[in-house]
C-alpha cells in the first residue's frame, strides 16, 4: 500500500510594520489606531529610559543584578495592550516590564525586586499579574492552571504568559503546552524569542527551525510574528485572546525579537556574540521603526520626542525615588510570610533571631544576655 | 607553587582530568564559549572541543538524565547546574535515578558522575541563587555530597569525585569563589572523599562547619578572647561524614557548635548533634548548639546577612556554650 501523508504543517510569519517604518495598510486594518500607536510609542520611550537607568543603578551599586529589556519593548507593549486590563491576567518572566506597567503594576516594584526586596513581588489585588519569575520555564504551568480556573468558572477571562526561547527546552514548558491544549484553556503562550539564552544561540538551543512549530505537536495553533512590530504583535495576541475567550483554547505566539543588551548586568555578551549581529539588529530596534511611522503620519517630531524624553526622565526619577525611599525590611519579615500562622518554633527563631537552644533560652545557660526572648 | 582562587583551582582540576581521561565530558548551560556564568569552565571548550565541553539545552532534568546515560555508557560526565536553586527540575533524575541504579541493579549498572553546583548565599544574588540544599541530598541514599571551602581542597576533592565510581554532588560555595587565593600544587593529587579537616586545633570547644561559613567561624574566633581555645573542623564531605574526626574532637573538648547556612530543621546540624550525643554522651559539658539559617525561605539579598550564620551569632553561641 502506498504511503500517505497523515500530517502537514506550515508556520506563518506576520509582519505589518517593517524596519523602515512602512506599514502594510491592509494588514493593519482593525489593529492599532494612530492615537494608540502614539500612546504606545511614548510608553516605549519611557520604559527604554527606565531600563537604561536601571542598568546604571546596578553599575553604581544601588541595585543588584538586572536583566535589561532593551529591544523587546514592542513585544511587551503590543501583547500587553491586546490583553484586557483588569480582566485578563499576565504571568510573566522578566523581560516584559512594560506589559506589566500597562496593566497597572507600579514600576518601582520591579526595581524593588532587583534591589533584593520581596515587597517588589507583593502584587496588589487590583493588578492582574504574578511577580517576575526567575526559575526559567516554570511559570507557564501556573498560567495554565489560572486559565483552567477561568474555564471551570466560565469567566470570560484569559491569561497571557511570557517566556524566552531558552525556556522552551524545559520539561515544564512541554507539560504546560500539553495541559493547556488538552484542557483547552484560555491561555496565550507568548514566547519572546530574542535569539539567545544567555550565551546559547537559538540554533544550539533547539534543532527546530522555528520555536512556533513546537505548538503543532500539541495540537495548538502556533505562529510567528515580528516581535519588534507592535501592529503584528498586537494583532496576533488580540486574535488569540478573542479565540480563547470564545472557548477556542490556547495559542502559541513566537515573537521574533532581539536582546540588544547583555543577558543581565552580570553578563558580558561580547564574550560570545558577534558585534556585527548586534549592529544588524540595532537597525531593527522597535524605537526606530515606530518613530519613523509616526513621523510619516505627522504625529511625531523632534520637538515631541524631546518632550517625551524629558517626561520620561521625570517619571523615572520619581520611580527611583520611591524605590530607594523604601526602608530596609524588618528581619521579622523573613519569618512572617512563611505560613498563614507562624508555628511556635519559628516564632521563637523570629523573636530571638537565634537558632541555638541556649541563645533562644538564655535561662538555661545561667548567662545574662540582652537577647532574652518574649516567651 | 602558584596561588589560585577557588574558580581557578576547579578549572585546573577539570582541565587536568580531561587531559588524563578522555571519557570525561563537561556539559551544562553556558559552560562552553562563555566558560560558565562564574567562568569555572573558562577555556575548556577551546582546549578540548565542542564534543567534550557541551552547551546543552536549558533543561536541568535533561542535563542530569542524559549524564546518567553517558555514565552508564562508560563516559565520565561532569555536568554543571548553574545555581543550586535549579537542582529543582533535576531532583527526580538525581534522587530517583542516579542515586538508585547501583542498588536496584545489584551493582550491574553504576553512575560515575560528578554534578558541579555553585551553592550558598552572601553574594547579593537574585532569588533561588543563594540556597543551601546539602541536607536534602545527604538524606538521599546513594549520593555523595561534597563542599570544599578552599582552592587546595577543591582541586583534590574534585579529582577524587570524578574518579569515584558513584554519583557525587560537588557544591562550590559562591561566596568563596574569588574571595582568596592559596597555593595549589600543579600536579595530580586527591583529597579523599569522606575526610574532614581540622582547620585549627583547640581544647575548649569544637566548631563544626563546611563551605563559606568556615570563614565566618574563623572571623568569630578572632573576636573571641585569646584564652578561648577553639577546635575548628571543616567537614568538607557532608556525606559520607567523617564522624571519627568529630567524635574525637568532642570527646576532648566536651562542647560543640555546628554552623551551617541551610535551615535548622532536619539540617546536617541535627545529624551531627545526634552523632555526638550517641558517641560522646559522657564527655559532654553542654548541649550541642546549632547556628544555622532559619526555617524559612532564603530571603532576597537585603536581608540575607540577617539570615546567614554570620560571625556575631557564632561568637554568641560559642560563649553561651562555654558558659553552660
Ligand atoms: C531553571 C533555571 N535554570 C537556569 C537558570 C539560569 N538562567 C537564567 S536566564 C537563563 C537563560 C534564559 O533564556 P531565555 O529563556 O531565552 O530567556 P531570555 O533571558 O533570553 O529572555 C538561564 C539559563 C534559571 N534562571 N532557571
Ligand atoms: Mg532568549
Amino acid at each position: 500500500m502506498p504511503k500517505k501523508t497523515v500530517y502537514k504543517a506550515t508556520i506563518e510569519h506576520l509582519q505589518i510594520l517593517n524596519e523602515d517604518g512602512k506599514l502594510d495598510a491592509s494588514l493593519a486594518k482593525n489593529t492599532l489606531t494612530d492615537e494608540e500607536v502614539a500612546f504606545l510609542f511614548e510608553q516605549m520611550v519611557i520604559w527604554r529610559h527606565f531600563d537604561e537607568v536601571a542598568f546604571k543603578l546596578q553599575r553604581s551599586g544601588r541595585m543588584g543584578t538586572y536583566p535589561q529589556n532593551k529591544g523587546q519593548e514592542a513585544a511587551a507593549l503590543g501583547s500587553g495592550f491586546a490583553a484586557k486590563k483588569g480582566t485578563d491576567f499576565l504571568v510573566p518572566c522578566y523581560r516584559e516590564n512594560a506589559a506589566l506597567f500597562l496593566h497597572g503594576l507600579a514600576p518601582h516594584m520591579i526595581l524593588l525586586h532587583w534591589m533584593g526586596d520581596e515587597r517588589g513581588n507583593q502584587i496588589p489585588d487590583n493588578v492582574n499579574c504574578t511577580p517576575i519569575s526567575i526559575p526559567i520555564g516554570t511559570q507557564m504551568l501556573h498560567a495554565t492552571g489560572i486559565a483552567w480556573a477561568y474555564k471551570i468558572r466560565k469567566e470570560p477571562r484569559c491569561v497571557v504568559t511570557y517566556f524566552g526561547d531558552g525556556a522552551t527546552s524545559e520539561g515544564d514548558f512541554h507539560e504546560a503546552m500539553n495541559f493547556a491544549s488538552t484542557l483547552e484553556v484560555p491561555c496565550v503562550f507568548f514566547c519572546q524569542n530574542n535569539q539567545w539564552a544567555i550565551s546559547v544561540p537559538r540554533e544550539v538551543q533547539m534543532a527546530s527551525e522555528t520555536v512556533a512549530q513546537k505548538a503543532l505537536a500539541y495540537g495548538m495553533p502556533g505562529m510567528q510574528v515580528d516581535g519588534n512590530d507592535m501592529f503584528a504583535v498586537f494583532k496576533a495576541t488580540r486574535d488569540a485572546l478573542d479565540r480563547a475567550r470564545k472557548g477556542g483554547g490556547p495559542t502559541f505566539i513566537e515573537a521574533v525579537t532581539y536582546r540588544l543588551a547583555d543577558h543581565t548586568t552580570a553578563d558580558d555578551a561580547k564574550r560570545y556574540r558577534d558585534v556585527k549581529e548586534v549592529e544588524a539588529w540595532t537597525k531593527k530596534d522597535p524605537i526606530i521603526r515606530h518613530r519613523k511611522f509616526l513621523e510619516s503620519k505627522g504625529l511625531w517630531s523632534d520637538k515631541k520626542h524631546a518632550e517625551v524624553e524629558a517626561k520620561a526622565k521625570k517619571i523615572v526619577d520619581e520611580i527611583i525615588k520611591t524605590a530607594e525611599g523604601i526602608e530596609k525590611p524588618s528581619p521579622a519579615d523573613i519569618f512572617n510570610y512563611t505560613f498563614a500562622e507562624i508555628p511556635e518554633q519559628l516564632r521563637v527563631q523570629r523573636d530571638t533571631m537565634r537558632t541555638n537552644s541556649l541563645g533562644q533560652d538564655p535561662s538555661q545557660t545561667g548567662l545574662k544576655t540582652e537577647h532574652a526572648h518574649t516567651r | 607553587m602558584p596561588e589560585l582562587n577557588l574558580v581557578q583551582a576547579i578549572n585546573q582540576a577539570l582541565a587536568q582530568e580531561m587531559e588524563r581521561d578522555e571519557r570525561v565530558v563537561v556539559l551544562g548551560e553556558d559552560v562552553g564559549l562563555n566558560g560558565g556564568v562564574f567562568r569555572v569552565t573558562e577555556g575548556l571548550q577551546a582546549k578540548f572541543g565542542r564534543e567534550r565541553v557541551v552547551d546543552t539545552p536549558l533543561a536541568e532534568s535533561g542535563i542530569i538524565g542524559a549524564s546518567i546515560g553517558l555514565a552508564m555508557a562508560d563516559m565520565r560526565p561532569v555536568p554543571e547546574i548553574q545555581f543550586e536553586g535549579f537542582l529543582g527540575p533535576a531532583y527526580d533524575q538525581l534522587v530517583n535515578h542516579a542515586a538508585r541504579f547501583r542498588t536496584r541493579t545489584r551493582g550491574a549498572i553504576t553512575i560515575p558522575m560528578t554534578v558541579r553546583v555553585p551553592v550558598g548565599g552572601g553574594i547579593h544574588a537574585p532569588e533561588l541563587h543563594s540556597d543551601s540544599p546539602e541536607a536534602i541530598y545527604s538524606h538521599s541514599p546513594g549520593l555523595k555530597v561534597l563542599m570544599p571551602s578552599t582552592p587546595y581542597d577543591a582541586k583534590g576533592m574534585l579529582l577524587a569525585a570524578i574518579r569515584d565510581p558513584d554519583p557525587c554532588i560537588f557544591f562550590e560555595p559562591k561566596r568563596v569563589y574569588r574571595s582568596f587565593k592559596e597555593e595549589v600544587p600543579e600536579g595530580d593529587y586527591e583529597v579523599p572523599i569522606g575526610q574532614a579537616k581540622v582547620v585549627s586545633e583547640g581544647d575548649d570547644i569544637t566548631v563544626v562547619t563546611w563551605g563559606a561559613p568556615v570563614f565566618q567561624c574563623l572571623a568569630a574566633m578572632d573576636e573571641l578572647p585569646d584564652d578561648v581555645s577553639v577546635e575548628l573542623i571543616d567537614l568538607r564531605t557532608i556525606y559520607p561524614m567523617d564522624t571519627d574526626t568529630i567524635i574525637e574532637s568532642v570527646r576532648k573538648t566536651g562542647r560543640c557548635v555546628v554552623v551551617h547556612e541551610a535551615p535548622r530543621t532536619a539540617g546536617m546540624g541535627a545529624e551531627i548533634a545526634t552523632v555526638i550525643q550517641e558517641a560522646c554522651f559522657l564527655h559532654l559539658e553542654a548541649p550541642v548548639q546549632r547556628v544555622t539559617g532559619f526555617d524559612t525561605v532564603m530571603p532576597y539579598y537585603k536581608l540575607e546577612l540577617d539570615y546567614l550564620p554570620e560571625s556575631p551569632r557564632i561568637v554568641q553561641a560559642v560563649r553561651e556554650c562555654l558558659a553552660y
